[in-house]
């Protein structure tokens, strides 16, 4: 015959294991809950990577001619999609062929394009910067940043550093504005020093 | 039980939120020198629409508009006669100056500059 004390015992650990199923199924059905929320935010989120132009705030929604203007969404969502900006990366577009930007418009203009690695050595800790001039003069012409921005010869260009680049000069002038920013330290500092 | 569900709910809204844009588009500029006080809207500049028929040179080195947010004094007149905005904008290449509402489109109100957010402390300097 069982004594009061271990009739009490087990009723105490048949409290604790009811609670316990309780304590699980309340997690589990509440992670379920959370995941499902989860989800549907993603969605959410996939559709609106770029807003649409009447609530962007700048486009006046009132105007009726914003009906006739091109949605980003409906442009760059088909092109190389990136983390940042335009959350495009525009280089591979260019290159993919799935964009084919004129490279000028008035007969006569000399359309060049230089397929030249620079490496800039002087980048304190972080990891050296190549720089390729093959990217930037598929989009730009040389006269963009020679020789008002950056000295031709190499390693000539005074004054040319990150604090400055942060400022909007030199680099600055397009990553941070229209280029990828200058969050993304690694795709400049990309040489890793031996 | 709701406590719970609650808490959930208002974590993945805060989620989401975190997760939506809230900007225009990355290197939007808002030109509004003297669009409002001609009783026009601000114009919008979008980068990514120009970007994907026409390579920067094009604008930047052949239409001579500097690179610099604020720093090209471009008049009506000016685009009317063909030159920045009017090199394109003359109804055989692009739209042409007539059609007002899809070049001053913007908000009333708006300051010029470069918009989209991830911009650091220097080419949006007006």
């Amino acid at each position: 015959m069982p004594s009061v004390a271990q009739a009490s015992t087990s009723r105490a650990r048949h409290k604790m294991v009811v609670a316990l199923i309780r304590c699980r199924q309340l997690l589990k059905q509440s992670m379920l809950f959370l995941l499902v929320i989860l989800m549907s935010a993603g969605l959410v989120w996939a559709q609106v990577k770029h807003l649409p132009l009447a609530k962007d705030q700048l486009h006046d929604p009132t105007n009726p001619a914003i009906l006739l203007l091109q949605e980003p969404g409906e442009a760059l969502s088909k092109l190389p999609p990136d983390a940042v900006g335009n959350q495009v990366n525009w280089v591979k577009a260019l290159e993919q062929g799935l964009i084919d930007p004129r490279a000028s418009i008035l007969p006569g203009t000399k359309v060049q394009v230089l397929d030249l690695d620079i490496i800039l050595p002087r980048t304190g800790e972080m990891p050296m910067v190549k720089f390729p001039h093959r990217q930037h003069t598929e989009w730009l012409d040389c006269t963009n940043c020679h020789d008002h921005i950056f000295k031709s010869k190499t390693g000539t260009t005074p004054g040319l550093n990150m604090f400055q680049i942060l400022q909007g000069e030199f680099c600055g002038r397009c990553h941070g504005a229209v280029a990828f920013p200058l969050t993304e330290c690694k795709r400049c500092h990309s040489v890793v020093r031996q | 039980m709701t406590a719970m569900r609650v808490i959930c709910g208002l974590f993945a809204i805060w989620l989401a939120m975190l997760c939506m844009p809230s900007h225009a588009e990355y290197g939007d500029v808002v030109l509004n020198r003297r669009a409002e006080k001609e009783g026009v809207r601000p114009v919008i500049f979008p980068h990514w629409f120009h970007r994907i028929r026409f390579r920067c040179k094009v604008c930047h080195s052949e239409l001579g508009f500097q690179m610099r947010a604020g720093s090209n004094d471009v008049r009506m007149s000016d685009i009317i006669d063909g030159k920045f905005c009017g090199m394109c904008h003359n109804d055989r290449i692009a739209w042409g100056p007539a059609n007002c509402d899809l070049c001053h489109s913007g908000k009333r109100g708006l300051p010029s500059g470069i918009n989209g957010g991830d911009s650091t402390a220097g080419p949006g300097r007006w």
